[in-house]
C-alpha cells in the first residue's frame, strides 16, 4: 500500500482520532501514515453492531410480550450473548439461560441480580426493568448513540 | 488532548512521549522499551517478536462466530521479545481492583510506566461502534491526576494514558478503569500490569533477524497443522465456499467477522501484512540485505492481496444478495498464493 492509496474515509464516530496503516511513501520507505477510516472496514463494523442492535430489539420484543426475562434484552443491548455473559458472571451457561425467563429471573436473589448488574454495567433498578417503547436505556445511551441516533428522524443529527 | 507528561511527579525526569502505532501489543512493547531507553520500531518489535501468523479456529467461537487470527495469541510478542533481546519481562496480575489500582499507583508514584492488559468495552474514550467484549486491549499508563485536592477527600483520580492505537493521549477515570482491568471473560486480564527491566542497551539484529524470519517461515509454510499458516488461509477458502449452501445470514456474518479481524482496531491493517513487510524492509536495511528488501516488496503484495479480500468481503456483507462466493474465494487464495512465494523465497534464500 502507497501512501496516495491510504484510506481517508471519514468516520465522525472516530471522534477525530485516526488510524495509523503502514504504507510506503514516495521514496518506497514504509512509515505510520494516519487514516481517517476505510469505507470497507466501517461496513463490517457496522455490521457486527447491527447485528447486537437487531438482536436486543427482538429480545425486547420477546421481552414486552412476556416470552423473556429483561435479561436477554440488556445481554444484547451490551453486546454480550450467552457465552460472554456467562463468564463475565462467572455462573454456569444453563443457569444464565434459565434466568432468561420471566418467572425465574422473577425471582433471582439480589445477590445475583448484583451479579448481573456489575457485569452489564447498570444499576439492580435498571436491570429489571423492560424499556418502554422509545425508551434507550440509560445505561445503554452511551453505546446507542451513534447506531440507534443515526435512524432517528428527531436526532439532532439529522438536522445538523 | 492532554500532553504526555506525568502529572504527580514533576521530579521524574523521564517524560513518557506518545506513539500513534498500529496495534496495541507491539505499540505497547515498543512504546516501553523506548522509555526504558531502548530505540525498537514497532515493525522490529512485531517481527522479532514473531507475532505474524494465520490460524483460523472452527471450533474456538467469538461473538457465536469462530475465531480467525492474524497474530499470535495475546502476550506471546512480549514473551518472545523478552526472551530473544534478553530483558526481564515484570509482571503482576490482582485479586480485586482496590489491589490492583493501589499496585498502579504505587507504580505511577515511584515514577515507573506501565503496561495495562484491558477490555476495550469498558474504556470509554473508545468510541460507541467499535467498544466490543474483547479482554486483552493493552495500553500504557503513565501519569495520573486528582479530581480533587487530597484535603477535600482527594476526589476520584483521572488516568494519563498512551493507548498506542490512538493519535492522541487519552485520559480515563479510575472507576472506568478498574472496571477495564479487572472484567472476568475469556482472556480476563486480572488487573495485569507489565514493565521490561534489565533492558539491553542494543541489538544484535545480525543474530535474531534470521531467527525470527526462520520461526515465522516455518509456522506458516511448514506446519502439517491444516488450520494454521498458508494452509490455514486454503482451508478457510473452502469453508467460505461451503456456506452457499447454509443460511446467507450466517454467512455474511462469517464473513463480516474475517474481515473485522483484519482491520479492526489494533490489527494494524491489512492483516499485519504491512507491518511485517515494513518490519522485513527495515531488517533488510540493518543488515544490508537485498534478498530481505525484496521479501518486503512482496509481503507488501500480499498486504495489497488481503486489502482486495476485505474490499470483497464489504461488498459481499453489504449487498444482502451478493452470492459472489466464488469472488471471496479467488480473493483469499490468492492471498494464500502470494503468502506461500513469499515464505519460499525466504527459505531458499536464508
Amino acid at each position: 500500500m502507497k501512501k496516495t492509496e491510504v484510506p481517508q474515509d471519514s468516520r465522525p464516530e472516530y471522534g477525530g482520532e485516526r488510524r495509523a496503516l503502514y504504507a510506503l511513501d514516495d521514496r518506497g520507505q514504509y512509515a505510520t501514515v494516519p487514516s481517517a477510516g476505510w469505507r470497507a472496514d466501517e461496513i463490517v463494523n457496522q455490521q457486527a453492531v447491527d447485528e447486537y442492535r437487531r438482536l436486543a430489539d427482538e429480545a425486547l420484543q420477546r421481552a414486552r410480550a412476556g416470552q423473556v426475562s429483561a435479561l436477554e434484552f440488556h445481554m444484547y443491548d451490551r453486546r454480550m450473548e450467552l457465552e460472554t455473559l456467562a463468564q463475565a458472571t462467572g455462573l454456569w451457561r444453563w443457569r444464565v439461560r434459565r434466568h432468561l425467563q420471566p418467572a425465574v429471573f422473577a425471582r433471582l436473589s439480589p445477590a445475583l441480580l448484583q451479579r448481573y448488574a456489575d457485569a452489564l454495567g447498570v444499576t439492580v433498578a435498571q436491570l429489571r426493568v423492560i424499556p418502554s417503547p422509545g425508551v434507550i436505556p440509560s445505561a445503554a445511551r452511551d453505546l446507542v448513540r451513534d447506531d440507534v441516533a443515526a435512524g432517528d428522524p428527531s436526532s439532532p443529527r439529522s438536522s445538523g | 488532548m492532554t500532553p504526555a507528561r506525568a502529572m504527580n511527579a514533576p521530579e521524574q525526569p523521564a517524560v513518557f512521549e506518545h506513539r500513534h502505532a498500529g496495534h496495541c501489543e507491539t505499540g505497547v512493547t515498543a512504546g516501553l522499551l523506548r522509555h526504558a531507553g531502548l530505540e525498537l520500531s514497532e515493525p522490529m518489535a512485531l517481527g522479532l517478536g514473531n507475532g505474524l501468523t494465520f490460524v483460523h479456529l472452527p471450533f474456538f467461537k467469538v461473538g457465536g462466530l469462530p475465531l480467525t487470527s492474524y497474530r499470535q495469541p495475546p502476550g506471546s510478542i512480549y514473551r518472545t521479545l523478552a526472551r530473544r533481546l534478553g530483558f526481564k519481562l515484570r509482571r503482576q496480575r490482582f485479586a480485586s481492583p482496590d489491589e490492583g489500582m493501589r499496585a498502579l499507583d504505587a507504580h505511577l508514584d515511584a515514577g515507573r510506566v506501565v503496561g495495562a492488559q484491558s477490555s476495550v468495552f469498558w474504556l470509554p474514550y473508545f468510541p460507541p461502534t467499535m467498544r466490543f467484549h474483547f479482554n486483552a486491549h493493552n495500553l500504557i499508563v503513565y501519569g495520573r491526576e486528582n479530581g480533587a485536592p487530597a484535603a477535600d477527600g482527594g476526589g476520584s483520580p483521572v488516568y494519563l494514558i498512551s493507548d498506542p492505537v490512538f493519535e492522541h493521549p487519552q485520559r480515563c477515570a479510575g472507576a472506568d478503569l478498574a472496571k477495564a482491568r479487572f472484567v472476568k471473560g475469556a482472556l480476563a486480564p486480572k488487573g495485569l500490569l507489565y514493565w521490561p527491566e534489565d533492558v539491553p542497551a542494543t541489538i544484535d539484529y545480525a543474530r535474531l533477524v534470521p531467527k525470527a524470519i526462520r520461526g515465522t517461515v516455518n509456522m506458516m509454510v511448514r506446519t502439517p497443522v491444516p488450520i494454521l499458516g498458508v494452509r490455514g488461509i486454503r482451508y478457510l477458502a473452502r469453508r467460505i465456499e461451503k456456506l452457499q449452501q447454509g443460511d446467507p445470514r450466517y454467512a455474511r456474518l462469517f464473513v463480516g467477522q474475517i474481515v473485522r479481524m483484519q482491520e479492526e482496531i489494533g490489527t494494524g491493517g491489512g492483516g499485519f501484512r504491512f507491518m511485517y513487510a515494513a518490519f522485513l524492509q527495515e531488517a533488510g536495511e540493518r543488515l544490508d540485505s537485498a534478498v530481505l528488501k525484496d521479501a518486503s516488496r512482496q509481503m507488501t503484495d500480499t498486504g495489497d492481496a488481503w486489502r482486495q479480500f476485505a474490499l470483497a468481503g464489504a461488498k459481499f456483507v453489504k449487498d444482502k444478495k451478493s452470492q459472489d462466493f466464488a469472488g471471496l474465494v479467488t480473493a483469499l487464495n490468492a492471498c494464500a498464493e502470494r503468502e506461500e512465494q513469499v515464505y519460499r523465497f525466504l527459505l531458499k534464500n536464508s
